[in-house]
C-alpha cells in the first residue's frame, strides 16, 4: 500500500505523489498548495492525536489525519 | 467621475488592518446580494501623512484626517485563497470582480508567505481588470533577513507592485497613487504565460474555442478558458456552449490529463505553484541559516501535547476572571455608579423644570430606569470582547481550533465551531454571525443551533441579582453550575442532533495556522468600537423601545385608563394567562411570567421588569424582599434561573439566526425546541430538587 501523508510522523518529510478526494475538498487542497511534487513535512500534531499540522511552502496547514490519508506520497 | 476599487486577498494578510487604513471610520457593512457573507464599503481616504496619521480609536480619528477622497468606493471582498466555484466566498468575490467591474482591484499579499498569496494573484490577473498588488508585511520579511527584489517581482507578475506595511501605514500613499494610476489609465496586467509544453497548447486550444462567447458574456477568455480547463461547471454553463465545442473540449482535456498524468484540476494548481516557484527562485533572497520562527517557538509550549489543553483552559479561565470577577466588576460598579446619578441628575432637572408627572414618569421610572440597567451592562461586554478579539488577532484562537478539532468532531462539529461558541458567552449575536467562518451549511446551522447553550453576557445581570438575593453565600457555585449547566444542554442536545437533523460528517478542516502576530491598537480598538456601537444601538432601539412598552403596558389598562394595581395593567393580564404554564416549575407568579415574556424582547430586560413590576429599584434591599415574594422558596428561584440559561435568545439573536441560518423555519424550529427543553429542564430542577430539600 502507497504511503500518505497520514503515515508520516511529526518532523518527518516526503513528496506528493499524487492529491486524492472529490470536488471541493480535492480543489481546496490544491490550491492550498498540495500538488504534485510539493516537499511537505509534518510540523505538530494536536494534543488528541488529530488533526495534524502540515509545512509547505514556507507556512503552516492544519489538516484531518482522514484528509490526509487522501494525498499519496512518492516514494523515497 | 465615481470610482469602485476591490480589496481582495488571502485570510490573514493584513488584508481588514489595510481596509481600515485606507477607509478610516467610514464604512458601511452590509450582506453580498443573496448570501451570508459580510460586505464592507468604505471611503477611500487620502494618504498625504503616511506613518503618523492613524493612531487610536476611530472617533479620534476622524478630525485629524477629514480629508477624504470622495471619489474612491472600496469595496472589501472576503479572505479567499483561490477563485474556485467551491465556497460562497470565492464565487461572491470571483462575480463581483467579473460582473461589477471594479475600476481596479488591490491584492494584498502577504510577503512573508509569497508563494500561496500569489496564487491568487495569478488567478487575479488573468481577470483584465487593473490589478495592483500591496506586499504587505515588508518590515517582517526584512527582519527575518530576507530579501524581495520587488521590481523583478512586478516585472514577473505583469502588474505594479508596491511594498507597504499595513500596521504602520507605510507605503500607503504609493498604492493609492498605483492604484488611481491603474483605473485612470485603465493599465490591465500584463499577459502570463504560466503553463508550458502541453497545458499550454491545451489552453490557448480552449482561448480560441471559446473566446467569442467569453467575450459575448463579458469574461476574459484566458479566465473562462483556464475555469474550463479546470474544470468549473459554473463557467461551462454561463458560457452555454453548444454540444460540439463542450465535445470538442472535453477531448483536449482527457487527451491533457492522459500526458500529464494528473487530472484536470491538479494541472492548472501545478502550472499556477510550478510558475510562482520560479518566480520566487529569481526575486526572493531568503537569508541563511535562518533561525526556527518565532512562532515554532511559542507553539512548541502553547501546544505542547501535555500543556496544551491546560493551558487553553487557563487562557479562557483568565478571561472569565477579568470579566467577571473583581476587576470587571469593579469598573461595572464604577460605570453604574455614574449611570445612577446621571439618572437622578436628570430627574432632579425634570422636577426643577415643572415637567408633567406623567412625563417624568415615563422618562424616569420607563425610559432612564430601563435603558440604564442595560447600560451598566457595557463595561462588561466591552471587556469580554477586548480579551477575546486580543486572543483572534494574536493567532491563538486558530490554534484552539486546532486543539478542539477532534473533540468537537465527537459531537460532529468541528474545530472552528468551537470559537463562535466561545463568543457566544459574551453575546449570541456576533457569535451566531462568528459561524460564518464555516463553508458547509450544516456545520454553520449545527454551530448556531448550539450557540444560544453558551450563557450569553447579558444573563449576567439576572445571575448576579438571583445569588445576591437567594444564594449570596454560594455565588461562584451557581454561576459555575449555569455555565456549566449551558454546555452540557449543548452537548446532550449535540450528540441528539446529530443523530436526527445533521447525518453526515463535519465539513473538512484544512485551515492556515497563522503566525502568531501583535494585536494592533487600531485594529482591536476598531472591533471594540463596533461591538459597542451595535449594543449601544440595540440599548437605545429594541431595548428602549421595549422598556417603554413594558412601562406603557403595567401602567395602563386595556381600557386605556391608570391601573390602580398591576393585576389590572395589560402586562399584568397577560402575564396572568400565561403564569400557569410556569406552575409547574415554581413560579408562576404573575411578574415572572411577565419577566419571561420582557426577557425574550432582550434578557437585561429581565431584571428591569422584576424592578419595574416590584415598584422598587434594581439592586436595593426592597427589590430583594420582594424578589422572595416573587419566587416562594430558593428552588423556585434556581428553577428560574435554569428556565432563563435555556428558553429561546433574544430577539436580536434570533434575527441573527434566521439569517445566518438562511431558513426562517429552522431557527424558529430551533429557538422553539430550546423552550421546550428549558421548560423541561427548569421542570426536572424543581420537581427532583423538592424531593431533597423542603
Amino acid at each position: 500500500m502507497a504511503k500518505t501523508l497520514a503515515d508520516l510522523m511529526p518532523g518527518e518529510g516526503g513528496t506528493v505523489a499524487y492529491v486524492g478526494g472529490e470536488g471541493a475538498l480535492h480543489r481546496h487542497i490544491l490550491d492550498m498548495g498540495l500538488t504534485p511534487r510539493t516537499r511537505v513535512k509534518v510540523g505538530k500534531l494536536a494534543p488528541m492525536g488529530d488533526p495534524m499540522e502540515i509545512l509547505l511552502r514556507g507556512y503552516s496547514l492544519t489538516l484531518r489525519k482522514a484528509d490526509a490519508a487522501e494525498i499519496i506520497l512518492e516514494e523515497e | 467621475m465615481q470610482y469602485v476599487f476591490a480589496l481582495a486577498g488571502n485570510q490573514n494578510s493584513g488584508k481588514t488592518t489595510l481596509f481600515n487604513r485606507l477607509t478610516g471610520s467610514n464604512q458601511h457593512v452590509g450582506n453580498w446580494p443573496g448570501v451570508t457573507v459580510e460586505q464592507k464599503t468604505g471611503t477611500l481616504l487620502h494618504h498625504h501623512h503616511g506613518k503618523s496619521a492613524h493612531v487610536g480609536p476611530p472617533m479620534l480619528r476622524r478630525n485629524r484626517e477629514a480629508e477624504e477622497n470622495n471619489d474612491v468606493q472600496l469595496v472589501d471582498l472576503p479572505g479567499i485563497y483561490s477563485l474556485s466555484p467551491y465556497t460562497m466566498e470565492e464565487v461572491v468575490s470571483r462575480d463581483f470582480i467579473t460582473l461589477q467591474k471594479p475600476n481596479a482591484v488591490i491584492n494584498i499579499v502577504d510577503a512573508t508567505n509569497l508563494e500561496r498569496n500569489l496564487y491568487l494573484t495569478l488567478q487575479l490577473a488573468e481577470l483584465e481588470t487593473p490589478l495592483v498588488v500591496a506586499l504587505n508585511m515588508m518590515d517582517e520579511v526584512n527582519k527575518q533577513g530576507d530579501a524581495i527584489d520587488v521590481n523583478s517581482l512586478s516585472e514577473a507578475l505583469g502588474v505594479p507592485v508596491v511594498p507597504i506595511c499595513a500596521r504602520n501605514g507605510d507605503g500607503l500613499d504609493e498604492l493609492v497613487r498605483q492604484s488611481m494610476m491603474a483605473a485612470e489609465k485603465h493599465i490591465l496586467p500584463g499577459k502570463l504565460d504560466i503553463c508550458s509544453g502541453d497545458t499550454h497548447e491545451a489552453l490557448h486550444a480552449i482561448i480560441h474555442l471559446i473566446e467569442d462567447k467569453a467575450r459575448a458574456k463579458g469574461l476574459s477568455p484566458r479566465y473562462a478558458g483556464t475555469k474550463l480547463l479546470e474544470g468549473d461547471e459554473k463557467i461551462e454553463r454561463l458560457l452555454e456552449l453548444d454540444e460540439g465545442t463542450l465535445h470538442i473540449i472535453g477531448e483536449i482535456i482527457a487527451r491533457l490529463e492522459k500526458q500529464a498524468g494528473m487530472e484536470r484540476a491538479a494541472i492548472m494548481a501545478d502550472a499556477r505553484y510550478t510558475f510562482l516557484d520560479g518566480v520566487i527562485k529569481k526575486c526572493v533572497v531568503k537569508a541563511q541559516n535562518a533561525p526556527e520562527s518565532p512562532s515554532a517557538r511559542i507553539d512548541r509550549v502553547l501546544m505542547h501535547r501535555a500543556l496544551a489543553f491546560p493551558i487553553f483552559l487557563l487562557m479562557m479561565l483568565l478571561v472569565f476572571f477579568i470579566t467577571f470577577g473583581p476587576f470587571g466588576t469593579w469598573i461595572a460598579d464604577g460605570f453604574a455608579a455614574l449611570i445612577k446619578q446621571g439618572i437622578s441628575l436628570i430627574d432632579r432637572g425634570l422636577t426643577a423644570a415643572n415637567t408633567a408627572p406623567w412625563v417624568q414618569a415615563l422618562l424616569v421610572d420607563g425610559v432612564l430606569a430601563g435603558v440604564g440597567a442595560v447600560l451598566e451592562f457595557l463595561p462588561t461586554i466591552v471587556l469580554l470582547f477586548l480579551l477575546l478579539s486580543i486572543l483572534e488577532d494574536s493567532g491563538y484562537m486558530a490554534r484552539a481550533a486546532f486543539l478542539m478539532d477532534k473533540p468537537m468532531r465527537k459531537l460532529g462539529l468541528n474545530g472552528r465551531s468551537f470559537i463562535p461558541m466561545i463568543m457566544g458567552f459574551g453575546c449570541t449575536v456576533p457569535a451566531v454571525m462568528g459561524a460564518r467562518s464555516m463553508q458547509s451549511q450544516r456545520d454553520r446551522r449545527f454551530t448556531i443551533m448550539l450557540t444560544p447553550f453558551m450563557s450569553c453576557g447579558a444573563k449576567v445581570p439576572i445571575y448576579a441579582l438571583f445569588t445576591r438575593a437567594f444564594f449570596p453565600e454560594q455565588g461562584v457555585l451557581v454561576m459555575c453550575c449555569l455555565y456549566l449547566g449551558g454546555m452540557l444542554m449543548a452537548v446532550i442536545s449535540a450528540s441528539v442532533l446529530k443523530k436526527t437533523v445533521f447525518h453526515g460528517d463535519a465539513a473538512p478542516f484544512i485551515m492556515e495556522l497563522p503566525a502568531y502576530r501583535l494585536p494592533t491598537l487600531a485594529n482591536v480598538g476598531r472591533q471594540l468600537w463596533d461591538k459597542a456601537k451595535d449594543f449601544l444601538q440595540r440599548a437605545f432601539t429594541i431595548i428602549l423601545a421595549a422598556t417603554v412598552v413594558v412601562w406603557f403596558l403595567q401602567t395602563y389598562t386595556f381600557r386605556l385608563t391608570l391601573a390602580d394595581t398591576m393585576e389590572e395593567s395589560m402586562l399584568g393580564v397577560i402575564g396572568g394567562f400565561i403564569a400557569p404554564v410556569f406552575r409547574p416549575l415554581g413560579f408562576g407568579s404573575v411578574s415572572a411570567a411577565t419577566a419571561v415574556i420582557t426577557g425574550v424582547i432582550a434578557k437585561e430586560s429581565v431584571v428591569s421588569t422584576l424592578a419595574v413590576l416590584s415598584g422598587t429599584e434594581v439592586g436595593s434591599s426592597q427589590m430583594m424582599a420582594a424578589l422572595h415574594g416573587i419566587f416562594p422558596s430558593n428552588l423556585a428561584a434556581a428553577s428560574f434561573l435554569t428556565f432563563v440559561l435555556l428558553y429561546m435568545p433574544c430577539v436580536a439573536a434570533f434575527a441573527a439566526m434566521r439569517r445566518e441560518m438562511q431558513g426562517r423555519g429552522i431557527a424558529l424550529a430551533s429557538v422553539c425546541c430550546q423552550t421546550a427543553l428549558a421548560w423541561l429542564t427548569a421542570l426536572l430542577v424543581y420537581q427532583i430538587g423538592g424531593l431533597f430539600v423542603f
